[in-house]
């Protein structure tokens, strides 16, 4: 019923791909300094009395082909990053640049360009589709919308419900409420797919289905990957999930970028101590390995004022006077994609933290926990 | 927990579930949520119940505490929790038992919290409720219990309203709600689900420190394996409203016998080679509204037969209370180890 589609369905597309315009070593997409601020209001006069800094000067790039899994804490601004790199929403200041072409800019790629060539799936596969359509037709809806014949399209989101292992002919006519969770979001992320995008942002798209339907979605997403060229940005709190599926790995904490690299190399060798903590709270499935100590004390600080300096620095066990007076940078290395690096005072020498220069690895994990602890309170 | 080589005569479980099911009737159809679920707990016990999302685990826990609309639902069977028959307490003294004997806590805390109350007060009032204590002593207890739960500043937290806390700290403030009359039994619906994995761990280890502290049993609904791996003593695995496989953590989670066990266990992910595809198990469950006889995993089942289909299986003795109801049991042996290490 839900079987995986076969090889013979697809033929891998061949290397040099048509829409690659900028080359191979061009990033697919190039984010420089984004920033989302959401006002909050308040008073009589309903003025702006605060603000939540939901994304605070994030850079990054995401290579051709790659997988870039997002992890962080609830609300360290995953999903705005997401909706921001969509433009569902706008931003404050930073820039895009799609496979070497600026967006929304005179000489760059137009919104309409951008939409057709990068899409989103969510976590909400119910809200998402709509009730009254048969899912075949919520599928053809793009590419109808973007010009293309009505009977054409049909044809095209039968073919896509193949590929994604809904036979057209059992699935195509059923209304959303007529399928499980994991069919769902089959036709989510066909619908996804309807566009030929080059790119898929993954907003918890596997986490609200059971373990035995996500292993089959993740296998799908895999599938898809390796005969449609495609570049994934998966956002996960399911640190295994993230692992399994990711080559690089971006960390968030409170609207900010702490860390990023190859997959395995922060897995092994984390090189914030946010990260390190956020790996180790990982669960194994192994009763005789129980985790007995919290790798980390107490719940993110609020967003709306968030700790001056390293916004990590309140439950850190590292924290010093540095990390209070001086944000610690990711630096330029950042925009290679080679590179792993993590923005804390510890990982510069010459930041004047007075564990400088030495790996995570080689520190206690409690060090001065009391102090951070209690100026958490 | 449960010596074998121990002379003394085992202690009365606290907890005796007998043949549970429970079905739900409407009009266009009965859905048969649960179907002759029979398992012990033991005071001092954590019972993780794991499975996925249908299988009858929120059913089965509700059963326990009379929380089912009584008009759609046909329930037989019998449960004990201490000296209470669950099945013959009139509303009244469920009420009574409610909050005394077992408490509960819930994936969403807001529907526990009163949301127009202070901490302090919904706890203090409890304690009040269930032991006519003065506010000022019932006060201190809730003190107590928030220091207890490992919620920073307890005094600050105590006057707040339950929006003014984060989702970690309001999931701790129910659970000192819960403790507040040191219950025999705690039941608790996937409660650290909604947090995140930094706060989730903070959670569970406190409320393994209480349980073992109370000698509190506790039986704990997860779909998590990972969790259950943490905080069981033991762990049923339910499947289309059936207990499938059972026995000590070690035992489910390091030694699993039923197919549906290992498909879970191997479609998990945890560390599996990047460049080869999840082993998944094809398929999905069963509509609860029309259960075929035989085994509901058998459409599933790489190891079906058709006797599998044709009734449902007698459990199999595994050793050390290891419990699995498969016809194939003989089969699983080699399977388990091609298909997990
Ligand atoms: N439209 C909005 N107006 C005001 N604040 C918002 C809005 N959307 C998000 N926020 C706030 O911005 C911050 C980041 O939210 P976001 O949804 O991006 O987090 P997230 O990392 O996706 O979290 P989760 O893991 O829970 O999905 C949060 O503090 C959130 O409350
Ligand atoms: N009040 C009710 N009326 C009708 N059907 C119900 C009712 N409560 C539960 N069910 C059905 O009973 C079955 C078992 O549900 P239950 O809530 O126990 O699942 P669960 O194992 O807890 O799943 P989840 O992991 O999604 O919480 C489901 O098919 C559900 O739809
Ligand atoms: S050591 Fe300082 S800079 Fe590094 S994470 Fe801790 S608080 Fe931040
Ligand atoms: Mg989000
Ligand atoms: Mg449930």
């Amino acid at each position: 019923m839900t079987a995986q589609p076969t090889e013979r369905h697809l033929q891998p597309v061949p290397p040099g791909d048509n829409n690659d315009r900028g080359g191979k070593a061009q990033p697919l997409l190039i984010v420089q300094n984004l920033q989302k601020y959401f006002p909050i209001r308040g008073g009589v006069l309903n003025r702006k009395v605060a603000e939540v800094k939901a994304v605070d000067d994030v850079s990054f790039s995401v290579m051709k082909g790659e997988t870039l899994g997002i992890v962080g804490e609830s609300g360290c601004g995953k999903s705005t990053l997401a909706r921001l790199l969509m433009h569902l929403m706008p931003r404050d200041k930073g820039t895009l640049v799609f496979d070497g072409d600026p967006v929304d800019e005179p000489h760059g790629i137009t919104l309409r360009e951008l939409r057709r060539n990068m899409q989103m799936v969510f976590q909400d596969s119910y809200s998402s589709l709509n009730p009254r359509l048969p899912v075949v037709d919520s599928i053809a809806y793009g590419p109808t919308v973007h010009g293309v014949a009505t009977s054409e399209a049909k044809i095209k989101a039968r073919g896509l419900l193949e590929k994604v292992g809904l036979r057209p002919d059992l699935f195509g006519g059923r209304y959303p409420h007529e399928l499980s969770g994991g069919q769902k979001q089959r036709v989510n992320i066909a619908r996804a797919l309807a566009l030929d995008p080059r790119m898929l942002i993954l907003d918890e798209a596997v986490s609200a289905l059971d373990k035995s339907v996500e292993a089959q979605v993740l296998n799908l997403l895999g599938y898809l990957k390796r005969h449609l060229n495609l570049t994934y940005i998966f956002i996960s709190h399911d640190l295994h999930v993230v692992q399994y599926i990711s080559d690089r790995v971006l960390v968030m904490y409170l609207g900010q970028v702490v860390e990023i690299g190859p997959v395995d190399r922060i897995y092994n060798a984390p090189k914030h101590p946010y990260t390190r903590a956020l790996l180790q709270s990982a669960l194994e499935i192994d009763p005789e390995h129980r985790i007995e100590t919290p790798p980390l004390v107490g719940d993110p600080p609020n967003p709306i004022n968030p700790p001056s300096g390293c916004r990590f620095r309140t439950r850190c066990p590292y924290a010093e006077a540095i990390c209070e007076r001086e944000t610690p940078k990711l630096g330029k290395a950042a925009e290679n994609p080679a590179e792993h690096v993590a923005a804390c005072h510890i990982t510069n020498p010459v930041a004047g933290h007075s564990m400088a220069g030495r790996t995570l690895q080689s520190l206690p994990v409690e060090a001065s926990a009391p102090r951070a602890l209690a100026a958490a309170l | 927990m449960a010596d074998t080589n121990n002379p003394t005569p085992p202690k009365r479980p606290l907890v005796e579930v007998r043949d549970l099911n429970v079905n739900f009737v409407s009009r266009e159809a009965t859905v048969r949520a649960v179907n002759g679920v029979s398992f012990d707990v033991m005071p001092g016990e954590v019972l993780c119940i794991i499975g996925e999302s249908g299988s009858g685990k929120s059913v089965t826990m509700r059963s326990l505490m009379q929380l089912h609309p009584k008009k759609r639902t046909r329930i037989t069977g019998s449960m004990r929790v201490g000296d209470h028959d669950i099945m013959a307490l009139s509303d009244k003294e469920m009420n009574a038992v409610r909050g005394r004997v077992i408490s509960m806590v819930f994936q969403e805390p807001m529907t526990a919290l009163d949301p127009v109350y202070t901490i302090g007060d919904q706890i203090a009032e409890t304690v009040m409720r269930h032991e006519g204590v003065s506010k000022a002593a019932a006060m201190e207890r809730a003190l107590e219990l928030m220091q207890m739960v490992k919620v920073p500043s307890p005094e600050r937290r105590l006057k707040a309203y339950p929006h003014e806390l984060s989702g970690g700290l309001r999931q701790r403030a129910m659970m000192a709600v819960a403790l507040s009359c040191r219950p025999a039994l705690l039941l608790a619906d996937e409660p650290t689900t909604a947090l995140d994995a930094t706060v989730q761990i903070q959670v569970l280890i406190v409320l393994r420190k209480l349980q073992e502290q109370f000698g509190m049993g506790v039986i704990f609904v997860t779909h998590d394996l990972g969790v259950a791996a943490q905080i069981a003593d033991k762990v049923a695995v339910m499947y289309a409203g059936r207990i499938i496989e059972y026995g000590s953590v070690k035992d489910v989670l390091l030694k699993p016998k039923h197919p549906y066990t290992l498909g879970l266990m191997a479609s998990t992910v945890h560390g599996q080679n990047r460049d080869q595809d999840i082993d998944a198990i094809p398929g999905s469950p069963p509509d609860m509204r029309f259960l075929a006889p035989g085994c509901s995993f058998a459409p599933r089942c790489k190891l079906a037969q058709p006797e599998c289909l044709a009734s449902f299986p007698e459990p199999n003795d595994h050793g050390n209370g290891h419990m699995s109801r498969c016809f194939r049991t003989a089969a699983t042996t080699p399977a388990m180890e091609m298909g997990i290490a």
